[in-house]
């Protein structure tokens, strides 16, 4: 009883507008139509997208993006974690200057961004004719790279303070005890810093690809996912589906098969820290047994 | 095993000084304690052997090899760490060989190496468990197992025991104990717990306020304190102090104070009178009273007894000398009731003096 307002909410706010994507996803649908006048056509929507080679491109540039992004993000947030974990002065005030770029809404990153990378006012291409290197053609043959850079320029600071939050709360004394025992800082890193990181890391990767599955406003200022298809990622071909190709039933289907991909990444992340619970129970268990 | 050597150690935390010129010398295979209250330098000095501190001013030789500016790595010592410090994701074999296996070992010299310490310590069996499944004691081992596979000369301690329970800690002490004389290596060993000081130690540096207050055999530091604090500081119950004027009447020499009268003899009626000062404070260990009713007064203290502590074989009582505490060890057999006034004599060969000023020992 007491879960009842809990439950009303889910199903006004949660489980009506994904049913209706569920129900619509099976229908030949027009936005001219109401849900009720269009045709039902069964698992039409989902088979065609299958083979329809468009569709197919934009999962590729999304799985493509998602994976440098998150992999390129990791190394460089991490990395960085590592170097300024330590206690010097101004480094508190460099540490807020690095996470700046997450604060700053995605459209006007954007904006920022598409500013950079023009052709011939753009700030690199400026600056590569002035060191006498030739122009990139930054938002046309290399607009998937553009877009990646952009991407991790926003979000590197996500995983650069996780990971130094992860960081600061390491075991002093372990640390210490690794130098004794002869530990090069490298290998300090690399023995005890990362292991006992991890489980930090992996929840932080797979945030990081959740949300870089689902990226939208930066590509559309940037793009607007092209040339030709070379950056349109899922999201955005689900939203030119609706409103430009009119089939509302086809996005519909299309969002069902981002939302399953999410869905499979999100269990996986509390598959693992449940995994790691349970452990830890485990080994506490374990321990009041001996003593 | 080698020899080391402190000079002129001075730590600074900013404009705070926390150790004031630290000279020590610490022989071949010595055990060496430095004991003291809680921020009095002892841990900054163990860690500034250790490498994990930087020196102020002053110079650590090893082996006459001054090395102050090394990396703790490089000056060949070993540590056991108040909270153990062991690598959680490692199991209990990992923990143990990680020194040896940073220094690149043959594998087989590492497992026999592991095999052999885990068996000094009683761990065989935990090899494979990780320190989050070990129970105190057990990791405390591990600790201890780490530092011994690594063979260096010297083996730190930094309040290895004071996270342990009552009971494992005396069991833990005793195995220490039977270590340090079977491992020859020169050992430093921190602690705020004076009983693992006189205990375990060959030599015991008691520190206070950063500075070396006496260093010394256990036995040396019990009955020849250098000042109030080496003696109030040792021993358990601990010392009686009581504030005294010394007297001189004809030939011989008084100490007198609130509610008593003592007479002084031997060597300490020469030093108090030969001290220029004559306020001076009087020291009396628990255990130097004696249940006397009939000692006379000049050579006994009178005493109202307002608590006895009742701790087995011993009691300890808690006592008012004109106004001043008053503890006394008797045996728990002797009769005795709250509220009565008790006379206690006074062993004159134990008697401590010490300047009210300056309290340095006469």
């Amino acid at each position: 009883m007491f879960m009842a307002p809990a439950v009303a909410i889910m199903a006004v706010a949660l489980i009506y507008p994904l049913g209706y994507m569920i129900w619509g996803s099976f229908r030949a649908w027009d936005p001219t139509q109401t849900i009720g006048e269009a045709e039902f056509v069964g698992l039409k929507n989902y088979i065609t997208l299958w083979s329809d080679p468009n569709f197919r491109e934009s999962l590729g540039v999304t799985l493509r993006f998602a994976f440098f992004c998150v992999t390129i993000e990791m190394v460089l947030g991490v990395g960085l974690a590592l170097l300024l974990d330590r206690n010097i002065r101004g480094m508190s005030v460099l540490r807020t200057m690095f996470i700046l770029p997450m604060m700053i809404a995605p459209v006007v990153v954007g904006l920022m961004w598409r500013y950079m990378y023009h052709p011939t006012v753009g700030t690199f291409n400026r600056f590569l004719e002035r060191v006498g290197l030739s122009d990139v053609d930054w938002l046309g043959s290399h607009a998937l790279t553009s877009v990646i850079i952009a991407d991790i320029w926003q979000w590197t600071p996500f995983i650069f303070i996780l990971a130094l939050a992860a960081l600061q709360s390491l075991p002093r004394s372990a640390l210490e005890a690794a130098r004794i025992d002869g530990a090069t800082p490298w290998q300090q890193i690399i023995h005890i810093k990362l292991p006992l990181m991890m489980p930090v890391l992996i929840v932080t990767g797979l945030l990081r690809l959740i949300d870089s599955f689902k990226v939208l406003e930066v590509i559309l200022v940037l793009t607007e996912g092209g040339p030709g298809l070379s950056t349109e990622i899922l999201a955005l071909r689900i939203s030119r589906t609706a409103t430009e190709f009119r089939e509302l039933g086809v996005a519909a289907a299309m969002s069902n098969y981002l939302l399953i991909i999410l869905m499979l990444l999100t269990v996986a992340m509390f598959a693992f820290t449940k995994f790691q619970e349970i452990r830890a129970a485990r080994v506490r268990m374990a321990a009041e047994d001996d003593s | 095993m080698p020899e080391i050597r402190l000079e002129g150690l001075v730590k600074r935390y900013g404009a705070v000084q926390v150790l004031h010129g630290i000279d020590l010398e610490m022989a071949d295979n010595e055990f060496t304690v430095l004991v003291g209250p809680s921020g009095c330098g002892k841990s900054t000095t163990l860690r500034m052997i250790a490498g994990l501190e930087d020196v102020s001013e002053g110079e650590i030789y090893i082996d006459g090899r001054p090395v102050s500016h090394l990396e703790p790595k490089e000056r060949d010592l070993a540590r056991v760490f108040q909270d153990y410090a062991l690598y959680p994701h490692m199991n209990v074999a990992m923990n143990i060989s990680f020194a040896l296996r940073l220094a690149k070992r043959p594998k087989a010299e590492i497992d026999q190496k592991v095999r052999q310490v885990a068996e000094m310590v009683g761990l065989t069996e935990f090899l494979d468990r990780k320190p989050g499944a070990l129970s105190g004691g057990q990791r405390q081992r591990v600790a201890m197992a780490r530092a011994l596979a690594k063979d260096s000369g010297i083996f730190l301690f930094d309040e290895p025991l004071s996270n342990l329970d009552a009971k494992l800690r005396g069991q833990m002490r005793a195995e220490l104990a039977m270590m340090s004389q079977s491992v020859e290596k020169n050992m430093i060993y921190v602690t705020h717990d004076q009983i693992e000081a006189m205990t375990l130690a060959d030599r015991i540096v008691v520190m206070h306020g950063g500075y070396i207050q006496q260093q010394g055999t256990p036995e040396d530091l019990f009955k020849r304190p250098a000042n109030k604090f080496v003696a109030g500081f040792l021993g358990m119950p601990p010392m009686n102090f009581l504030n005294c004027d010394v007297e001189t009447r004809g030939t011989e020499t008084f100490v007198t104070g609130a509610g008593f009268d003592l007479k002084l003899q031997g060597e300490a009626a020469q030093k108090a009178q030969s001290h220029n000062a004559k306020e001076l404070t009087l020291g009396v260990r628990p255990s130097d009273l004696a249940f006397s009713q009939n000692a006379r007064p000049e050579t006994a203290l009178t005493l109202d007894v307002r608590v006895s502590e009742y701790v087995g074989a011993q009691s300890v009582l808690l006592c008012e000398c004109g106004g001043a505490s008053v503890t006394v060890e008797v045996n728990s057999e002797t009769p005795m009731a709250l509220g009565e006034t008790l006379v206690f004599e006074v062993n004159p060969a134990r008697v401590h003096l010490f300047d009210r000023k300056s309290e340095a020992a006469l």
